[in-house]
């Protein structure tokens, strides 16, 4: 099995700050990494670097066998690497439609001359990219909202409209930033079948920020665990649950009800 | 009571965007109709004046909407490529000798490439330093115009531009420059259109409202830009290539500031973004104080105040931004009959 | 000849720096760019016309009375076209609602004062020779004014609870509320205060120049505006700084390159300040939280 995605000591420093420190990790191919650790841990920006948001202060991001460290963002989403992101960002003013069409690469890199003078032929093939954006919004559930604006869905479909828009870039790695962040267990439920989908039948890869642990350890193959920037543990789901360091991190010393403030602080 | 305005307003304008295909298509042909009858039946050529100076300022309106509307690039120095064009032909018609659709297409080619070289380096500027700067190449623009006098002449311009010919006919009379007036702004609108409910367009306006989530879809934020900048500015040289010649004399005084500001109004007034409302806005703002010339020396304290108030009460102008019929690549894409639903 | 255009430059500066104050202190506390704030002097200039070329009163009143009026009209300016922009677009509708208000005032003045140049002469001009320089009393009054008025403008700042009060809005409007800050008054305030100083830079740029029109916002606006970005918008020192920088290059520009182009040096300083270090000298660097 080869690795999809190969991290070699990924740093970055703000100032005086070092938000990621020497990460390093391997994700193989057809496994559902997970992401997990203490908010303020770094992880969202873990995603930063990776996607090509941030530029690292020093370390290699090896995607596909090919580095990228020196991809632009666009680039990279390009080569296969799709996201979502923590807070929502949808294009509000667009339907839901518009939000996975504008993803699809044959429609936003139309060229001009193609659609200002050959109407007729670009025509064509935008029927198909219409049908094949309607079908991926149909297998994720999305179908009947094809002509609502993206802000006036409901949360937790918004979420899984910027999955399935993620998607529409026919992307090989999938890094999902908090997918499940504020669902109810009826959508997290719906969200679990939409992400065994992805890597079941579409065959994609799959890196994801959580922090909730029963879906986590639900869901996961493995799971990478970082605190104040740094990796503290990495291994299947029953291990972690084990590991002293994790546990040390998260619950510290004030117990559970800590976690639930670091997280409800997180969220203003 | 500006519910009930809001509502009426409202309404119509929801029946004009999602007017059947059938009926819509005739109303566009009868609007096309009365355009090109019109200077046959009006004998005021003052008032054939007034609708040639619609054509220029809905053209050059069109044109910024692309930068400021649809790519969210705050320019304020719209006028110094509108001058260009001008200039540029000008200069060609009078010292080179060259016809006047050849010299308007090397103006446009020349801004394209001085709009790309301009546009370039400002790419990472937001909102009030892009507006800052760009005010400067303006003022630069005009301060060149002014002082390079053995090129321009400086502020005593450059008269006597001559007229352009095609096959033997040489437009002279107001309506013939009319008519090459309508096709320009023709020929704008159904290219920005076009460009509107094209996968160009869509992506263009994921930048404007959120780059990196654009980005993480693959687009390239730096060319859209860039391209749709150098659209703008072309458009606008073309703009002034026919103003040149239109009024056979330019000079200095005719590109400053507050022409930039005068465009910026139309764009912001009539509804930024939108095709139709940019339309209206700029009929209304050319041709209004043309009609109500004792109100001239007032023209720009209302559009100031016009400005502060619209942002207060209705910043989507006066088409607001909301109104525009949703999917409509999908609908395009089809052929134009499936029924789509409101969203707002 | 250098230090002549030195000196010369060092006026411009002062008054550039009065005006840039204005510029950085609303940025620092609102995060816009206040387009109308070059106008809003520009009117209060022209008051002190009327006042001493019409009504003819004393020159202390003349001062005072014309940067009350600029506080209020500054205030003004920002409870009608800022203060009460709701829309969700919030950066783009202020913007153009600032542009609006300056075309607005641009265009009042032009109505009531015409479109020609008025003069203003507070003081008489009275030439001093040291060496091969010449200094006039005017530049002595604006040098004084300008260190009067950093002096004050420091002492407020830093040493009264108004100033903390100033200090805390520019950091966190939200957090200011929190504590208890009329944020709503402090703004004004903030408003008011660049109005004065900007006033009194429009009053010594007037009289230095012997002129008075209703264009002459525009420019020094410019300038100003890029002296405040030079020096690091939001912060008060660099203001001043960049002032100081935008008055010399401009007078050096204009006599050794070209006086033509004497208001193209602040754009070109602008434009590549802009590009190599947005930020400024001694402004601090911002990053986009994604």
């Amino acid at each position: 099995m080869s690795n999809i995605l190969q991290v070699d000591n990924l740093t970055i420093k703000f100032g005086g700050l070092t938000a990621v420190s020497e990460v390093s990790f391997q994700q193989q191919e057809g496994e559902i990494l997970s992401l997990i650790g203490p908010n303020g841990a770094g992880k969202t920006t873990l995603f930063n670097l990776l996607t090509g948001v941030y530029t690292p202060t020093y370390g290699r991001i090896v995607f596909k066998d090919k580095d990228v460290s020196k991809l632009k963002a666009y680039e990279r989403a390009r080569f296969g690497m799709a996201r979502t992101f923590q807070n929502i960002r949808l294009f509000s003013s667009m339907t839901v439609l518009e939000n996975v069409l504008v993803a699809y690469p044959q429609v936003n890199q139309e060229g001009i001359l193609k659609s200002v003078f050959f109407r007729g032929r670009t025509n064509f093939a935008r029927r198909a990219a219409v049908e094949h954006c309607e079908e991926l919004l149909d297998i994720i559930g999305l179908r009947g909202e094809v002509d609502t604006l993206a802000t006036n869905l409901p949360y937790g479909k918004q979420r899984l409209l910027e999955i399935a828009r993620a998607l529409a870039t026919n992307p090989e790695l999938l890094l999902l930033d908090e997918p499940g962040a504020g669902m109810n267990s009826v959508e997290k439920e719906d969200l679990s079948q939409v992400i065994r989908l992805v890597t079941g039948e579409m065959g994609k890869n799959v890196l994801i920020i959580e922090h909730d642990m029963k879906f986590v350890m639900g869901i996961s193959d493995r799971i990478l665990v970082l605190d104040h920037g740094a990796k503290i543990a990495e291994g299947e789901p029953a291990d972690i649950q084990k590991n002293p360091m994790v546990i040390k991190a998260y619950l510290g010393s004030g117990g559970i009800a800590e976690e639930e403030n670091e997280r409800e602080a997180s969220s203003i | 009571m500006k519910a009930k305005i809001n509502t009426c307003f409202q309404t119509w304008k929801h029946a004009v965007v999602y007017m059947k295909p059938l009926p819509k298509a005739m109303l566009l042909l009868a609007m096309l109709a009365a355009l090109l009858v019109f200077p046959l039946i009006m004998t005021q050529n003052y008032i054939i004046h007034i609708v040639i100076n619609c054509f220029i300022y809905i053209t050059l309106s069109l044109s910024l909407n692309i930068i400021i509307g649809w790519s969210g690039q705050f320019s304020l120095g719209h006028v110094a490529f509108y001058g260009m064009g001008a200039y540029f032909t000008a200069l060609m018609m009078l010292k080179g000798g060259i016809n006047f659709w050849l010299a308007t297409l090397i103006s446009a080619l020349a801004v394209g490439v001085i709009s790309w070289i301009l546009c370039r380096p400002t790419l990472k500027l937001r909102g009030d330093y892009l507006a800052v700067v760009t005010l400067g190449m303006g003022e630069v623009f005009r301060l060149i115009c002014n002082n390079w006098t053995a090129v321009t002449r400086g502020s005593r311009g450059l008269p006597n531009i001559p007229k352009p010919e095609l096959f033997g006919f040489v437009f002279q009379s107001k309506a013939s420059f009319y008519y090459l007036g309508l096709a320009i702004f023709l020929l704008t609108l159904v290219f920005v259109s076009r460009l509107n409910t094209s996968g160009f367009g869509m992506a263009l306006r994921t930048i404007k409202e959120d780059d990196v989530a654009a980005a993480s879809i693959g687009i390239h934020p730096v060319r859209f830009k860039l391209v749709s900048f150098v659209i703008g500015c072309m458009i606008a040289s073309v703009a002034g290539s026919f103003y040149a010649v239109y009024l056979g004399f330019i000079s200095p005084s005719s590109f400053e500031f507050s022409e930039s500001m005068s465009m910026m109004a139309m764009v912001v007034l009539g509804g930024m973004g939108s095709i139709p409302g940019v339309i209206i806005g700029s009929t209304v703002l050319t041709a209004l104080p043309e009609m109500l010339r004792s109100l001239s020396d007032y023209r720009l304290v209302i559009y100031g105040a016009l400005m502060v108030l619209m942002m207060i009460f209705r910043p989507g102008g006066i088409w607001g931004s909301k109104n525009r019929m949703l999917n409509i690549y999908k609908v395009k894409a089809m052929g134009g009959k499936k029924k789509v639903m409101s969203g707002e | 000849m250098l230090l002549q255009m030195i000196i010369n430059g060092l006026t411009l500066g002062c008054v550039y720096a009065m005006v840039a104050l204005g510029y950085s202190m609303v940025y620092g506390v609102l995060q816009i760019v206040n387009w109308a704030h070059a106008d809003v002097l520009m009117i209060g200039t022209f008051i002190a016309v009327t006042l001493t070329n019409v009504l003819h009163m004393p020159i202390a009143t003349v001062i005072l009375l014309a940067a009350g009026i600029t506080a209020v009209i500054g205030m003004l300016v920002e409870r009608l076209a800022y203060r009460t922009i709701k829309s969700s677009d919030r950066k783009l509708a202020v913007l153009v609602s600032a542009l609006g208000m300056s075309t607005f005032l641009q265009n009042l003045a032009q109505l009531i004062w015409g479109s020609g140049t008025s003069q203003l002469q507070l003081f008489t001009k009275k030439t001093y020779t040291l060496g091969s320089v010449g200094l006039t009393n005017i530049q002595l009054i604006i040098f004084a004014t300008t260190a009067v008025m950093l002096a004050l403008l420091y002492v407020v700042v830093n040493k009264t609870k108004m100033g903390v009060a100033m200090r805390a809005c520019s950091t966190s409007i939200a957090n200011a509320k929190l504590m208890g800050i009329n944020t709503n008054a402090i703004i004004s305030l903030t408003f008011g205060l660049g109005a004065v100083a900007a006033g009194i830079g429009g009053l010594c740029i007037g009289n230095y120049y012997n002129a008075v029109y209703s264009t002459m916002g525009y420019m020094l606006g410019m300038k100003a505006f890029a002296a405040a970005i030079l020096g690091g918008i939001g912060s008060l020192p660099g203001a001043v700084l960049g002032g100081f920088i935008m008055g010399i290059v401009e007078c050096l520009g204009a006599g050794y390159i070209s006086t033509g182009y004497q208001d193209a040096y602040a754009f070109l300083v602008l434009f590549i300040i802009l590009i190599l270090r947005p930020s400024g000298i001694l402004g601090a660097k911002y990053v986009d939280k994604v």
